[in-house]
């Protein structure tokens, strides 16, 4: 018999040497206790959580909680069905029509994680005979999206619109046409020239669609995110985002304002063939979304937050995935993946909980820890985790 | 552009991504013999669709393994 898990030795391989190396597990982290958006207690110690997407703070909001509770007396502790049949309460209308207010959209629709937006969205719209062009760094949930469908997937390099053009361009005479884009990318926390690569791809016949997960909340005037910084979200065919992030819950959705955007609900099969999100999860999700719509202070004080690491992070001599911060990641580039996983165990011990990330997941094969800063993040937590920084990068020997 | 012209071009665009000097052949395979990685073969099929103007989607790369799989996608591509 052929075992099937042959084509995994590889992996095991590198991680069996990496703990023997006797590091810490970095994939096996377990939050003992969580006290706020921005500390926990993690193998007894207090740790300050700078690897979360919690951007802005809303998991211990009151109004939130309080939402979550009530819906949880109201509507008990699932729906136990799909959105199409018994599975859309009171609560995932709410969550719709907050998403609506929010994005100022026709359309709103609620998929059980962002995961399965993508995964659905994309699948469904761009079928047979039509292309998807999309940016090579997209997230796995657009990847596998593109799988899942029967469309001719055509990558580009990161960012590059003049390579995104030329593709377009080749694409033959009446087929459909999707560009897929990112606001923020998650790897390096860099933003992409949605306003120049929408024109083109506009101009070129194609229907863009926009996921803008790490960005909702934070990134734009009313936190619409990356293409609404840019003034080019009435271009955005379809947006794509998650409730796990500054939302705060577990969710995803796409909002649009194509007139026949309903249809959505009996083809898309990520949507149809899935139990819906419990209602404690849409209120809590409606309740966060809402107070999002007014919180221009907390995206000041994440810009400064952001601003302050970025600079400090700088100043200290470490590599950064980006010259100037453009979003609330800070990427921290580690030589390889050993001494990363190092970095890692150093701020762990110094307190201080970073994401470890590594090929696959990141671009041109790099290490890196991912830095993700809260609104709730004081001025003071900032300086001591540039502190926390120095020493390990000192010990570790990266800096 | 017929099959020994298209393969002419090929050899030029592939000099520079053949880093270890294999000797390349219509059999070459360019995950095991070339030992690419998923970006350089990005970079690569950027170069080959820049060269020619064609499109190789991921589906259809899929199907090419080999050198000679690639020179009669592309002859055949350019219609």
């Amino acid at each position: 018999m052929t075992d099937l898990f042959s084509k995994f030795d590889g992996l095991i391989e590198q991680r069996r040497a990496l703990l023997d190396t006797g590091v810490t597990d970095p994939f096996n982290l377990v939050m003992e206790r969580v006290l706020s958006p921005t500390q926990a207690i993690c193998n007894g110690r207090e740790t300050i959580l700078l690897g979360t997407y919690n951007y802005m703070g809303m998991t211990f909001d009151p109004d939130v909680i309080a939402a979550g509770k009530q819906a949880l007396d109201e509507f008990g502790s699932g729906t136990t069905g799909s959105r199409v049949l018994n599975g859309t309460y009171a609560g995932h209308k709410l969550c719709e029509d907050a998403l609506k207010e929010f994005y100022g959209m026709d359309h709103a629709m609620v998929f059980s994680t962002g995961y399965q937006a993508n995964l659905g969205i994309i699948s469904t719209i761009a079928g047979k005979g039509d292309y998807i062009v999309l940016d090579i760094d997209s997230h796995a949930s657009i990847w596998d999206g593109c799988k899942m469908g029967d469309a001719e997937v055509v990558p580009f390099k990161h960012n590059d619109i003049v390579a995104m053009e030329r593709r377009l361009k080749r694409i033959p005479e009446g087929a459909g046409k999707l560009v897929v884009l990112e606001g923020v990318y998650s790897m390096l926390g860099d933003i992409a020239p949605l306003k120049e690569m929408i024109k083109v791809a506009k101009d070129n016949g194609a229907m863009v669609l926009v996921d803008e997960a790490h960005s909702m909340g934070f990134i734009g005037p009313n936190g619409r995110g990356v293409a609404e910084e840019q003034g080019c979200l009435e271009d955005v065919d379809f947006v794509i985002g998650t409730f796990s992030k500054s939302v705060g819950t577990v969710g995803g959705f796409c909002v649009s304002n194509h007139p026949k955007f309903e249809i959505m609900r009996l083809v898309c099969r990520p949507y149809v063939f899935t139990a819906s999100l419990p209602p404690s999860v849409v209120h809590t999700a409606a309740t966060s979304i809402r107070k999002l719509m007014h919180a221009g202070n907390k995206r000041a004080h994440l810009w400064e937050n952001s601003r302050t690491l970025h600079k400090g992070l700088k100043d200290k001599g470490f590599q950064l995935g980006t010259d100037e911060p453009q979003s609330a990641i800070i990427s921290v580039i580690m030589p390889d993946l050993e001494r990363g996983a190092m970095m890692w165990e150093a701020l762990l011990r110094e307190g201080l909980y970073v994401n470890l990330a590594r090929p696959p997941a990141t671009p041109a094969n790099m290490t890196l820890l991912r830095c993700s800063l809260c609104a709730e993040h004081t001025a003071e937590q900032v300086q001591t985790i540039i502190g926390m920084f120095e020493r390990a990068g000192k010990a570790v020997g990266i800096i | 552009m017929d099959r020994a012209a298209t393969a002419a071009k090929i050899a030029e665009v592939i000099a520079p991504f053949n880093k270890k000097g294999v000797a390349i052949t219509d059999a070459t395979t360019f995950a095991g013999d070339l030992e690419w990685d998923s970006l350089t073969v990005m970079d690569f099929v950027a170069a080959i669709e820049d060269e020619f103007d064609i499109i190789i989607s991921m589906n259809q790369q899929a199907e090419i393994e080999t050198y000679g799989q690639l020179i009669d996608a592309v002859t055949k591509l350019q219609g």
